[in-house]
């Protein structure tokens, strides 16, 4: 690899090459399963409505994973740690918003106005309630490491994620409990040439479309985003200028925890089951989609979530569930060897 | 070379608040511990729980001595550590179980097997064989694994490593779909079950009842595992990993191989796991696809922090004092506590919390661990002041 870098020391042809397969080698990577499946879609079934419907199933099931994936790649931008427990706040947020609908007592009879009301309100408190629980893993678990040697915070990231989980174990116990459909979310809402979209998918997007946008007008607007963008590029320096570094860190968690309980929300409505692991697999993907995106790349992390949970869809319905976290890892994993930068980012120290 | 040795030596400023022990008093330290593990066998119930805890605990010790090197050497943060607890346990079931039952048209084949195992179809190897094996596939699968690592630095190798974990998990709970020369790949939850007992020659093949030989091939591995540890690090290339861990760039420009001496930690560490792996499925009795899971890599890691990371005698403290915890604390002496203060849950539920929060606290308070290895103690924990170096001991770090 120290040879490599050497410029001088291969020929000109490998030397495009390279520079070609970094450049274009993950979108070829990503597009290999989509135009397989679509070719042999056109030869089966004469028309592409199937793959039409995983992009569709797609899209609101990354929606889920964008929202999840911002948190890891904000938080990842302004410390430089994976925060593991992130996962396992999501999934937190889907016990919480569950806990709410039956204290606010919403079930599948309510009406719509009532149920969007109900909806709007449990939203924000779950959001809130992750947004301080991800504070608070913050104070106990990060800050009183940021200068030890990194990887002393990844553990307590890994430690605090087991912690978590055993929380919700110890909730709603240790096997898969469905809950009741309050949207009746597998039912068709419109039909778009053989795309059917459903109540879902309309409500993750409905909810993430929003969310994203105010976030990053937030980020790019705000006081505190500026705070926030300039601590990510050299906390000493923004230290320096008057930021208060920790009040800003803090923000972030926030705002990465509040996403993540939204996440937690949609993803109760749309799966309408929920279990203490659920925020293992959950994370890992998500932290799939931000370095896709490029991380530490908001707009990345989103893009990247649509592509994970477009990959996820075609991997479920044709593949089959069981290897579909087999499949996202090994994307992960190419990601890794060939643009450990993503499709957006630039290149970060650690990636290099 | 010299020159990466001289960066390690100037990086390490060998004196430490903790008075060391001269070095008679602590051989003599290390003789007596040796002895009273090799002897404890003969004073307990050969059949009891405890001795069965006593050999899991160092079948354990054998796998943190191996991430000890990866992690603790290295500083190569692997997650993803039981993926080679599997290819070892698979090695075993491979090649000592009924597995390959229509093996050789039905009969079997048998390599220097005696016993029942002799007799029966699938494909039966002797121990020492498969574990021979085992450190093969498990040093290759550590070099294919570190591979993609190369390139990245900290948290990113932590992700691949955790990645490459769940690949390996996921093949071996879908294994039982797959068709590879007209067999299955792996018995997914099933398990391949049962696997051989241990037939070392000139012994009569183990047997379950009991356990004092397992107890004792245990042990005689773990010392196996302590030697190569304390033989690798002090050698050229364990000071090439201590050099890696703390400067990357510095290290490669004082000319220490990148390639190579990372490959090399991911190999030997691997193998280790093979080993116990190869260890754990015989005296388990099965190779089961739910053994692999996350939470074992997470075990593992925990008894090293624990221990306090790179530290030779550390790990071996801290993964015997949590497999204890996780199979005698645990399960029988503090199980019943939730429910004696009116909480209604099972302890052994929640052992990976307890675990995480061990994790958390260490980190907070003890970074360096219960047993902290001189370099990384300082490191973490002593200011400017404390590092007064001393040329004797600057030397006796190199050569101890």
């Amino acid at each position: 690899m120290a040879a490599a870098s050497l410029p001088a020391a291969q020929p000109a042809a490998l030397r495009a090459a390279r520079r070609f397969a970094s450049q274009y080698g993950l979108i070829a990577v990503l597009l290999i399963m989509p135009v397989a499946f679509g070719i042999h879609d056109l030869r089966t079934e004469g028309d592409l409505s199937r793959l039409g419907n995983n992009l569709e199933d797609g899209l609101s099931n990354g929606s889920i994973w964008a929202l999840v994936a911002i948190g890891y790649t904000l938080v990842y931008g302004i410390v430089e740690l994976i925060n593991f427990a992130h996962g396992e706040v999501f999934m937190l947020g889907s016990f919480v918003a569950v806990r709410l609908f039956g204290t606010i007592g919403l079930t599948a009879a309510t009406g719509v106005p009532g149920l969007v009301v109900g909806l709007i309100v449990t939203l924000l408190v779950s959001m809130i309630a992750l947004g301080v629980l991800n504070v608070m893993i913050e104070r106990v678990a990060y800050r009183p490491l940021r200068n030890a040697p990194k990887l002393a915070p990844l553990i307590t990231a890994v430690g605090f994620s087991f912690i978590l989980q055993n929380v919700g174990l110890l909730w709603r116990g240790g096997s898969q409990q469905g809950i009741e459909d309050l949207i009746n979310s597998q039912a068709e809402l419109v039909n778009l040439g053989g795309v059917s979209v459903t109540h879902g998918d309309m409500l993750a997007v409905a909810v993430t479309i929003p969310l994203v946008l105010a976030m990053t007008t937030f980020i790019a607007r705000s006081r505190l985003g500026k705070a926030m963008r300039a601590t990510a590029q050299d906390p000493d320096a923004a230290r320096l200028m008057g930021i208060n570094v920790d009040t800003t860190i803090s923000a972030t968690f926030l705002i990465g925890g509040m996403l993540a309980g939204a996440a937690g929300l949609i993803y109760a409505l749309y799966q309408t089951t929920i279990w203490y692991f659920q925020g293992f697999t959950a994370g890992l993907i998500a932290f799939t989609a931000a370095v896709m995106g490029g991380i530490g790349n908001i707009r990345g992390a989103v893009l990247g979530g649509l592509i994970i949970g477009f990959i996820q869809q075609i991997s479920d319905n044709r593949i089959g569930t069981e290897w579909t976290p087999a499949i996202v890892f090994a994307y992960l994993v190419l990601i890794m060897v060939f643009k450990p930068s993503g499709l957006l980012g630039e290149q970060t120290r650690e990636a290099g | 070379m010299s020159a990466a040795a001289a960066a390690t030596t100037a990086a390490d400023p060998s004196s430490s608040g903790r008075p060391k022990l001269p070095r008679e008093a602590r051989i003599g330290l290390a003789v007596a511990a040796i002895l009273a593990g090799a002897l404890l066998p003969l004073f307990i119930d050969g059949e009891g729980g405890f001795i069965d805890d006593a050999t899991v605990a160092l079948a354990y010790v054998v796998m943190a001595l191996g991430l000890n090197i990866i992690v603790g050497f290295a500083g190569l943060l692997d997650l993803g550590y039981v993926a080679f607890f599997a290819i070892g346990a698979y090695t075993m079931g491979y090649f000592g179980s009924l597995f390959h039952i229509t093996a050789n048209n039905g009969e079997g084949i048998h390599i220097l097997v005696s016993g029942p195992a002799a007799n029966l179809p699938g494909i039966h190897v002797n121990f020492l064989i498969i574990v021979v094996l085992a450190i093969v596939a498990t040093t290759i699968a550590g070099m294919v694994i570190g591979l993609p690592t190369l390139r990245l630095r900290g948290d990113y190798i932590a992700i691949v490593t955790l990645a490459f974990g769940e690949i390996v998990q996921r093949i071996a709970i879908n294994g039982d779909d797959i068709k590879v020369f007209g067999s299955q790949l792996t018995a997914g939850r099933q398990g391949i079950t049962p696997v051989d007992k241990i037939d070392l020659p000139f012994l009569a093949p183990f047997n379950s009842l009991e356990l004092r030989p397992w107890y004792w091939v245990a042990f005689a591995l773990v010392l196996i595992a302590l030697f190569v540890n304390f033989r690798l690090r002090d050698s050229r290339l364990g000071r090439a990993w201590i050099a890696l861990r703390e400067d990357e760039v510095a290290a490669v420009s004082m000319g220490v191989p990148l390639v190579k001496t990372k490959l090399l930690a991911y190999g030997t560490g691997a193998a280790f796991g093979g080993v116990s792996g190869a260890f754990f499925g015989s005296y388990l009795n099965t190779v089961n696809a739910d053994q692999f899971q996350f939470s074992f890599s997470i075990f593992v890691l925990a008894m090293i922090i624990l221990g306090g990371l790179g530290s030779i005698w550390g790990v071996v403290v801290g993964a015997v004092t949590l497999s204890f915890i996780n199979n005698r604390l645990i399960p029988d002496v503090l199980n019943d506590v939730p429910a004696k203060i009116g909480l209604n849950f099972d302890l052994t539920e929640l052992s990976f919390g307890i675990f995480g929060f061990l994790l958390v606290i260490m980190m907070v308070l003890r970074p360096e661990g219960l047993i902290p290895e001189r370099r990384r103690q300082i490191e973490l924990s002593a200011g400017i002041e404390d590092l007064a170096v001393d040329e004797e001991s600057v030397y006796e770090a190199r050569v101890p």
